[in-house]
């Protein structure tokens, strides 16, 4: 059994861009408003950082494929970049590959940087993309939410739950979502929302409506690792230590046999298992001082609830109704608005959580600080719920 | 040794619009359309063609008859989609007839349905799969939009068991032109109506028509079912009437819900007719354009042996009926309606990979595992479930396993040609498991647990190359 890396890297700086629809500012700047920000945190050189990896989805309409585009924007000189893409978990894999690297002793310290430009498309909604030539020739190219809603009808008939019941809890995840984020300076949407409003808004994949949707926004940030020791001799005090960050990726059970009933997310429970292995967490409930889901849709962070092991089966209606994910909740889930709020440009979302539990760690959160917090858990889901890849961190004060 | 008809089957377009609904659109600018607007026309959904509607036919006729026998499949249309690709090679890979079938394709005029149908029935070749199919497109605002309709029609020949002999056949050449269309050129030309009636239908079809009884040894008294295909109402009993052919023999020419399918109609009847068709009863179907072909046919006593999985009677009666003009028009091409910056999305075939995955994805072949037993599409290098390697996995076509939806949506933000797309997991019985698309769903009744049927449908359109990729989709069990 490998010892995993809980307590070996240590998060000495961190930086996210304001989210949004940035009509302002290319991926170029929004790459280095992150960075900028990180660095300062950190009080490091630009020379210092040995290696770094750069995360994003959609090359395009970003800054292009390949590694070099960002190091050029950043300017990172003839030291190893690596370009991550793996979905939307692409952000927490730019932090495990530069976690790894210091872990392994590679390198004392890296970067790990994403961003997204995905209001450079001119419609709106996550840009079209083809799934390989074999798989466009027979798989249906629906959007991102109709995938997820297969999720809400599965969920729905597993556990017998009427239509309108779970369009009210899941109302009530983005409504949630609504009143946190107007408490976050850098989010995208910053607007209470009335719960009836959610309720009946268009359709855009039943039944999944409007405000069921995350935000599509443009965003990016950054995250500079080292050793706990290392940390310490830049004169680091609390810090902040990487306890676990685990994945997993389907291989075709969920999508191509019957071994999968539509209920759940195969993905989020491994990779959760695993990560509470690896940083010793036994009782998530307890445990977890706050949370950073993978909200994409409301019924996502719904059923994560379950697949995390917050909410037992079948139970997460009412778990959300009554408010245990709220912000004043047993489990703040979203305390910054989430993808919902604060915005999901997608190769950025990993590592935006991550400085927001960063931040709620080290006493930094403003308005929207907790009381008593030492760890916090990060969760990314990529790709569809039935054919894609989970993301699991947790980050804590050593 | 008999060769004749063994088996017969349809397939018509769930899709109607009230010929009411057509004529008040136009009533602007031609209000005499006025007159024609009875009944319903069935219309292609954007997704269907020559060669899917040749495929359900085809479907229909073999039902589970043993395709193996089949050596030979011709396919009559003049709209095929295609003017270098041979649509009755796409359709004999869906079928899985086997690599050593012998296709091909003909059209040229709408009298090919039963010019086909009469030349493979005199040929007495082995066991041949004869269908005809058409996707007509009419001006807006024309009498054909109003007249005309889709659908296909598929007869299995051959020695055993034969439903219905041939007793006679006739054919007649002129260049009588009622109707024209250039190639190139997306609708029909025609020449006055009287006249097409007076000169060809009422001189030259009841030539034909005498002719072919006489060579039947049948009196025209003792004809059972007339079938003589027309894009105007009325035609088949005034050509009876002077052939001398009763009245009540006149074939229903499909008017009231389908409209008239052109290479497709006189077989498509004929289908009809077979459906209600007695032992010992003579049927005249004919075929018109540039002349006339006319086959005099008998029921035999293995008659009900041919009959097709779904009557066309059925098939007429799930017709669903639609209210938007505007969906008929842009499904057809005759509108082109701004569908929005999803829609620029390249969908290049690779034909390479095409080819590679024929058998996947045209034949919808998954692999049962030899091993542990899933079957699963697709098939990849290894099984989902044991691992073991692909040589592992036996074919085993999903077309005709029972399925039911296990989750669904309707997707509203994709692009798609037909809003909102409709996807989810479809569950076999046998144990496979994919997500598809969705057809002919109506929302109410739609749910977990929709017993589902497969439909050979066009999976992308590439506009940019003129180019259709096909692959098949679920349709809820009417």
């Amino acid at each position: 059994m490998a010892s995993g890396i809980k307590d070996k890297v240590a998060i000495i700086g961190m930086g996210c861009s304001r989210f949004g629809e940035r009509w302002d500012v290319g991926t170029e700047a929004l790459l280095a408003e992150a960075f900028d920000e990180a660095m300062e945190d950190a009080g490091i050189e630009r020379s210092q950082i040995d290696a770094a990896w750069t995360g994003s989805c959609f090359d395009r309409i970003n800054v292009g494929n390949s590694a070099i585009p960002a190091a050029t924007a950043l300017r990172l000189d003839g030291i190893p970049v690596s370009r991550m893409e793996n979905m939307c978990a692409t952000g927490t894999e730019a932090l495990r590959g530069a976690a790894y690297a210091v872990a392994s002793g590679a390198v004392d310290i890296a970067l790990a940087i994403g961003s997204e430009k995905l209001k450079d498309t001119g419609y709106g909604g996550l840009p079209v993309q083809t799934k390989g030539t074999f798989n466009d020739l027979w798989l249906p190219m629906g959007s991102a939410p109709a995938g997820f809603a297969q999720l809400a009808t599965g969920y729905r008939s597993r556990h017998n739950i009427p239509k309108e019941d779970l369009k009210r809890a899941i109302g009530h995840v983005s409504w949630k979502s609504h009143q946190n984020g107007v408490l976050s300076p850098k989010a995208h949407l910053r607007k209470a929302v009335p719960i009836e409003t959610i309720l009946n808004a268009p359709m855009i994949a039943e039944p999944l409506g409007l405000f069921d949707c995350c935000g599509v926004s443009d965003g990016a940030a950054a995250a500079i690792v080292t050793t706990p020791e290392i940390a310490r001799a830049l004169g680091k005090h609390d810090l902040v230590t990487i306890k676990a960050i685990q994945l997993s990726v389907s291989s075709g059970l969920e999508s191509t046999t019957d071994q999968w009933d539509g209920s759940y997310v195969r993905n989020t429970r491994n990779a959760a298992s695993k990560a509470y292995k690896e940083a010793g967490i036994t009782n998530p409930r307890e445990q977890l001082g706050l949370i950073e889901v993978h909200d994409c849709f409301s019924i996502t962070e719904l059923v994560t609830m379950e697949d995390l092991f917050l909410s037992e089966e079948g139970r997460a209606v009412n778990d959300v109704l009554d408010g245990l994910y709220d912000r004043d909740g047993a489990v703040p889930c979203q305390v910054d608005g989430g993808l919902k709020c604060f915005g999901h440009p997608i190769g950025a979302s990993g590592l935006r959580m991550a400085y927001e539990i960063y931040n709620q760690l080290l006493g930094r959160a403003g308005e929207r600080q907790l009381s008593n917090v030492s760890i916090g858990l990060t969760h990314n889901l990529g790709g569809v719920p039935y054919l894609g890849v989970a993301a699991v961190s947790v980050l804590g004060l050593q | 040794m008999t060769f004749g008809i063994v088996a017969w089957g349809a397939y018509v377009p769930r899709n109607r619009l009230d010929r009411g609904v057509i004529a008040a659109t136009h009533a602007w600018l031609a209000p005499s359309l006025k007159g024609q607007a009875k009944g319903r026309r069935a219309f292609c959904n954007w997704d269907e063609d020559v060669v899917t509607m040749g495929v359900e036919a085809a479907r229909n006729c073999l039902d589970a008859r043993d395709r193996s026998v089949v050596r030979s499949i011709q396919l009559a249309s003049t709209t095929t989609p295609t003017a270098d690709l041979q649509s009755s090679a796409i359709v004999a890979v869906a079928l899985r007839l086997g690599r050593n079938v012998r296709t091909f394709d003909f059209g040229g005029s709408q009298r090919a349905g039963i010019a086909g149908l009469s030349a493979a029935l005199r040929a007495s070749g082995g066991p041949a799969l004869i269908l005809a199919s058409e996707r007509l497109r009419a001006k807006p605002a024309s009498p054909q939009e109003m007249q005309y309709g889709a659908g296909a029609a598929a007869f299995l020949l051959g020695t055993e068991n034969v439903a219905a002999e041939v007793l006679g056949s006739s054919s007649i050449t002129t260049l009588l032109v009622d109707h024209f269309r250039a190639a190139g050129v997306a609708h029909d030309y025609f020449w006055e109506e009287r006249w097409i009636r007076d000169e060809g239908y009422l001189k030259i079809g009841v030539e034909a028509i005498r002719t072919a009884l006489d060579e039947a040894g049948v009196a025209a008294a003792d004809v059972a079912s007339f079938i003589f295909p027309a894009p105007s109402r009325g035609v088949g009993a005034a050509v009876a009437k002077a052939a001398g052919i009763p009245a009540e023999a006149v074939a229903d020419g499909l008017e009231s819900d389908v409209g008239f399918t052109g290479t497709a109609h006189g077989p498509l009847m004929l289908t009809g007719v077979l459906d209600r068709a007695e032992p010992g009863q003579v049927i005249v179907v004919t075929g018109f354009g540039q002349g006339c072909d006319v086959v005099v046919l008998r029921a035999t006593g293995a008659i009900a042996s041919g009959r097709p999985g779904e009557p066309l009677a059925v098939l007429v009666a799930e017709g669903q009926t639609t209210q938007s003009y505007a969906q008929m028009a842009a499904f057809y091409g005759e509108i082109d309606p701004d569908q929005g910056m999803r829609a620029e999305r390249d969908t290049k075939t690779a034909l390479t990979e095409q080819y590679r995955s024929s058998d996947q994805v045209n034949g919808f072949v998954a692999g049962k595992c030899s091993s542990c037993g899933q079957v699963q599409f697709p098939q990849l290098a290894y099984c989902v479930s044991c691992q073991a390697p692909a040589s592992a996995l036996e074919p085993q076509c999903l077309a005709e396993e029972p399925a039911s939806v296990l989750t669904y949506t309707a997707d509203a933000l994709t692009f798609h040609p037909s809003p909102p797309m409709y996807m989810g997991f479809v569950q076999f019985d046998a144990g496979a498991r994919l997500l598809m698309e969705f057809v002919d769903v109506d929302p109410d009744g739609f749910d977990v647990g929709t017993r589902l049927r497969m439909r050979f449908r066009i999976k992308e359109r590439d506009m940019t190359r003129g180019y259709y990729r096909y692959f098949w989709k679920a349709a809820p069990v009417a």
